[in-house]
């Protein structure tokens, strides 16, 4: 199966681990990915909420070069990408003047056809029972808290993914191999996004409620699908375990890690060596 | 009959119109403990035509668009795209308040990077932000925090010196002028 | 020559205002044909109405047009002073001049030439009108109601006292309804199974009501007065007439851990059960998939300790009909299931409130059972999860009512009013509770109904959020309620022991099947379609049909009771005359002409025309036609528009008459 590929900045930023285990895994899924030549930021958080224009003109140059090279289908593996890409798609859509209109802004014509997904859809398409038959090392001693965040579901209107309150696609993937997700209260409650830099306090306070009711529901780690989250969870949580007084020490795996992990790849090609938090799975909570 | 348009309605491509004041938007808000105004008050506020507070407050700048506004509302008003148009509003007015001039200098620098190197290049975004915080308002404190994670990420391979530059970086800038242009 | 009479009102100044009566006088009196064209200040009034009597009369009219206000007003009265004088009162055409004229036009020359034109249209219509007789139906004096709550419990008894027989048919087991599983009543704090059973013992023992329980309606054939009904009586497993409700056998049954419907979930009932001590009939039922004798031949216990033999095992399903002239729908509401399990594709339940994941939020009914002394806790208020007493409850109203994106867009009507009265239950047996409730708004226009909410809040100190509740998750055992307050503007979080939600109040399941059945419309939610929202509340579209309680909108038991008189009311109106009369002015197929295309049967929207078959005097078959049932048709044309071959013509509103009418337009 081959699918055009959009990483985004993060992917190939601080969140490059990210990229190497969604690359690693997918290969070895048998998926091939065509990186989108010469993508550009899709403007993130600092686009829509400056300039309206600008935040629609950098998602729809990627789907136009998309477009231009023929991927009918594009992994977007950070959600808030995807969640540009597909609000694009639907605002050109509803409107041919504004199409119109920002072909002109991107030099490149465009017709938001291509259809963009996110790692668990891909997942998905791949097959959840062809995965489960793939497995050679069963995950029967992780008990993941599945951490969907606030851009994987929401919102369902345009996203069309998953019940945006009570999800449960990454968990269907997760028992495929082998593991025991824990039913737990924060699956899709924001850990603080892009406020990391700019407004930390909230981070910190917000990510820490997250780790706290996972461990509250047995869960021995946490398993995401969004690099900002990975960021927050992983990358912050000594900070917030200093500053809430806390102890929390929980592993924060990417979806594709799990995948990689149970199909028998090691932790360096995955990239989960890079991840801050290295904690053996804690004992479960019973 | 003639009735007049709604300046945030049309912005926002939803009908503030529709808002009951229930509430939900605020109950649900993971910042609404730390905000000056609620977000059912900046809707409010849009309905009345007075959008001048709500481009004024802190509280725009500290919704992280998480959608859950959005997402629960009952009359299928957009929140989180009226949040998106205050924000607009609120730079192209220049009424930031105060209290959040460290974000929105990190937006600031966060489009000026994208602008110069069409990706995101981190080291020198957290470079730009750093300065630009500090000259505006002296926070040695900030200066240096998150300085001790530098030494981590580039353990871990995941900060990179020379960031990633775009081939055609001249069509980006052109998009940009273009966009911001029309203000 | 025709002899027609055109009497012309000035209705005061309403018409005379801007109408030149007496060139309008001058000009019709040349119309040919007409007789008789005078005027008068008030035609509807004694005088008025006796001119017309006496002109009738005087110069043998064998037409009359009155010209003033619309039909909808004065038609009946004028067609009554024609049949006094001895005029047929078919032949009888009013010609609005106040409505369609005077009262929407100002300049004067020309509202008089319009009103000219108008009443030469009536007279051409009234030259071709042809005297007819009101239809006479017969009628079977029965009536049928489908729902035994409180609703369907008022309207039988209300027609069996008229004197009438009536058959009233309930799916559960008792007839009772909600109201028979509630716990107290809004405003007074009645108990409900209090007021409500000697209502229900009162229908069981009534000499003239038939009651069917466990039973549901299968199929209805026939029209207005002449109804054949198929219902379908479940097997009960239980021998009714040997039976004397001792219990004995729901003693022993080892098969215990059922979920109690009329508990709504919170307790549980043996697979042999009767579904309340005060039941009606009071005699068990066996609910089949969990009776281990009826599922794996083990077991028969009951049957064993049954002193009367009353257990039969080997019962069947009976389908027996039943023949009604008229039939009441009561069928009652259900609550929203607000988990991810619906029925309908655009619902979505509501999954940030944690409903069917947390035990311990409940919604309302569930709540009356706690609160109920006859309920799985005796009136003790006690969590699901760990039978601990709640010392915080948490009440949210409008779930799933007045929201456009997840549930309904109306308003439920009864929640504001109940989630009050749960939250003065929860205060007199808990007294150091706290009762904490989110709302949007407090709708409370009953009688009573706005004292009753202040004394909630002023005397037992219910405290109430005016905000909605975001979400609710579980920590360290507390329910946390996130809402918002936003008369101070603030979020709320409130750590409850207990959520009771206010979940929408909906038709209950199968009403949409049940109302194609008798041709009764419904609405995009559900609810059953009066005739008229204002003035005939209780009427459908299909004669002799009419609706009563929740089915037809979210409402109260004082409403739904004052309903259920009302269809009754109905119901004795029609049996109160020997025969139904109806309007003669309906549609008449010419069976010669007729092709049996059969396209008018169905495009007829009230199913009342029939395929049919033209014989000769000895019985043989000449041909198939389609033929209009006069008991059904209600004039309204669909038929005559669609006919290829012009077979189909109304009564009163003939192509011919209608064509004469625009071709005196064009003179």
């Amino acid at each position: 199966m081959q699918i055009g590929y959009y990483p985004g900045c993060a992917l190939h930023g601080s969140s490059n681990d990210y990229e190497m285990s969604v690359r690693a895994t997918l290969t070895a899924l048998g998926v091939q990915l065509k990186e989108l030549d010469d993508w550009i930021c899709c403007g993130a958080t600092a686009a829509h909420s400056i300039n309206k224009k600008l935040s629609m003109a950098l998602p729809a140059r990627n789907l136009a070069i998309a477009e231009r090279d023929g991927y009918s289908e594009m992994l977007a593996p950070c959600p808030m990408c995807s969640m540009e890409l597909l609000k694009t798609i639907k605002e050109l859509s509803d409107s041919p003047s504004l199409r119109r209109e920002i072909a002109e802004v991107i030099e490149l014509p465009i017709k938001g056809k291509t259809q963009v997904v996110n790692i668990i859809q891909v997942l998905q398409m791949v097959g959840v029972e062809r995965i489960r038959e793939a497995v050679k090392r069963p995950l029967s001693e992780f008990r993941p808290a599945c951490y969907y965040g606030c851009l994987l579901t929401r919102p369902a209107k345009i996203l069309k993914f998953d019940d945006p309150e009570q999800p449960d696609s990454m968990e269907e993937i997760v028992e495929a191999l082998g593991a025991k997700p824990v039913q737990w209260n924060y699956k899709t409650e924001c850990c603080g996004a892009g406020m990391t830099m700019a407004n930390e306090d909230t981070v910190i306070s917000l990510s820490h409620k997250i780790l706290s009711n996972a461990e509250a529901h047995g869960a021995n780690c946490v398993v995401v699908a969004c690099p900002m989250c990975h960021v927050n969870l992983d990358m912050k949580q000594r900070d917030i375990e200093r500053r809430q007084g806390a102890r929390h020490r929980l592993m924060v795996y990417y979806i594709s890690d799990l995948i990689g992990l149970a199909l028998g790849l090691g932790e360096h090609e995955l990239g989960i060596d890079r991840h801050f938090v290295s904690a053996p799975l804690a004992a479960v909570k019973e | 009959m003639e009735t007049t348009a709604n300046l945030i309605s049309e912005m926002a491509h939803t009908a503030v119109e529709d808002c009951y004041q229930c509430g939900k938007c605020t109950a649900g808000c993971p910042m609404a403990d730390v905000m000056d105004l609620m977000p059912n008050q900046i809707v409010r506020l849009a309905q009345l035509g007075e959008e001048g507070r709500a481009v004024a407050c802190g509280a725009i700048w500290l919704c992280v668009s998480c959608q859950t506004c959005t997402q629960r509302c009952p009359k299928s008003v957009d929140i989180a795209a009226v949040m998106d148009a205050m924000r607009q509003l609120s730079l192209e007015r220049g009424t930031a308040s105060e209290s959040v001039k460290r974000t929105v200098a990190f937006q600031r620098a966060f489009l000026d990077n994208i602008r110069r190197n069409g990706r995101l290049n981190e080291l020198e975004l957290v470079g730009q932000y750093k300065t630009m915080a500090f000259l505006g308002d002296v926070s040695v404190p900030l200066l240096f925090k998150d300085a001790l994670l530098a030494p981590k990420m580039m353990q871990r391979g995941k900060l990179h010196l020379i960031g990633e530059k775009v081939k055609d970086r001249a069509v980006v800038r052109r998009i940009f002028d273009r966009c911001m242009r029309q203000e | 020559m025709s002899r027609i009479g055109v009497f012309t009102c000035w209705c005061g100044e309403n018409i005379a205002r801007t109408v030149d009566i007496e060139r309008l006088t001058e000009a019709i009196a040349q119309v040919p044909g007409v007789r008789v064209a005078v005027n008068y200040k008030y035609m509807c009034s004694d005088p008025g109405q006796a001119s017309i009597r006496d002109k009738i009369v005087e110069e043998k009219l064998d037409g009359l047009v009155v010209a003033a206000c619309s039909p909808h007003m004065h038609l009946k009265t004028f067609r009554r002073a024609a049949a006094a004088a001895g005029l047929n009162p078919y032949l009888v055409e009013m010609a609005n001049v106040r409505e369609h004229c005077s009262w929407v036009h100002k300049d004067k020359e020309l509202a008089t030439t319009k009103a000219i034109e108008i009443i030469r249209m009536a007279v051409e219509k009234v030259r071709r009108n042809h005297a007819l007789q009101p239809i006479r139906v017969p009628m079977t004096k029965r009536a049928l109601v489908i729902g035994g709550g409180v609703a369907g419990i008022q309207a039988s008894l209300d027609i069996a006292d008229a004197g009438y027989e009536v058959v009233l048919v309930e799916r559960d087991p008792s007839i009772g309804g909600k109201m028979a599983g509630l716990s107290e009543t809004f405003p007074t704090l009645d108990c409900s199974q209090c007021i409500l059973t000697p209502r229900m013992v009162e229908v069981g023992q009534h000499p003239r009501i038939k009651l069917y329980t466990y039973s549901e309606v299968e199929g209805v054939e026939g029209f207005v007065g002449n109804f054949k009904v198929q219902i379908r009586k479940k097997a009960r497993y239980v021998d009714m007439d040997k039976c004397t409700g001792c219990g004995d056998c729901w003693a022993v049954c080892p098969s215990k851990k059922n979920l109690s419907e009329f508990d709504c979930g919170m307790g549980y009932r043996k697979a042999i059960y009767i579904p309340f001590p005060q039941a009606v009939p009071a005699r068990p039922v066996i609910d089949k998939e969990a009776c281990l004798y009826l599922k794996n031949g083990k077991c028969g216990v009951c049957a064993k300790k049954c002193a009367p033999q009353a257990i039969k095992f080997d019962d069947q399903d009976e389908v027996i009909t039943e023949e009604v002239g008229a039939v009441i729908i009561a069928t009652g509401y259900r609550l929203y299931n607000i988990t991810k399990d619906q029925d309908n594709s655009k619902l979505t339940g509501y999954g940030e409130y944690g409903y069917g994941m947390y035990k311990d939020v409940i919604d309302g009914l569930q709540f009356e059972r706690l609160a109920s002394a006859s309920g799985p806790t005796s009136g003790a208020i006690k969590r699901p999860s760990d039978g601990a007493e709640p010392k915080k409850i948490v009440f949210i109203s409008c779930v799933g009512s007045r929201d456009e994106q997840h549930g309904m867009t109306y308003c439920s009507k009864i929640c504001c009013m109940y989630v009050a009265k749960h939250a003065m239950l929860y205060k007199h047996k808990v007294h150091d509770g706290e009762a904490h409730i989110f709302y949007m708004d407090i709708r409370a226009g009953g009688k009573n109904y706005e004292e009753f909410v202040r004394r909630a809040i002023e005397q037992d100190g219910a405290v109430y959020h005016r905000g909605r509740v975001s979400k609710i998750t579980q920590e360290n055992g507390k329910l946390v309620v996130r809402g918002a307050d936003t008369l101070i503007g603030q979020p709320v979080t409130i750590e409850a022991d207990m959520v009771v939600l206010a979940s929408a109040m909906r038709p209950s399941e199968g009403a949409t099947r049940l109302a194609q059945m008798l041709n009764v419309g419904v609405d995009e939610f559900g609810f059953l379609s009066e005739s008229h929202p204002k003035l005939r509340p209780v009427e459908t579209n299909a004669a002799g049909v009419f609706i009563c309680g929740a089915c037809h909108a979210p409402k109260d038991i004082p409403e739904a009771v004052a309903q259920a008189s009302a269809a009754a009311g109905k119901v004795a109106i029609m049996f109160a005359n020997e025969e139904l009369t109806r309007e003669p002015e309906i549609a008449s197929v010419n069976e010669l002409t007729c092709a049996a295309c059969f396209t008018c049967v169905r495009a007829c929207p009230y199913t009342a025309i029939e395929k049919a078959m033209v014989l000769d005097g000895r019985g043989n078959f000449i041909k198939n036609t389609a033929r209009v049932n006069p008991g059904l048709c209600m004039g309204c044309g669909t038929c005559v528009a669609v006919c290829p071959s012009k077979s189909v013509d109304l009564e009163g509103f003939s192509e011919e008459q209608i064509y004469s009418q625009v071709e005196s337009l064009a003179l």
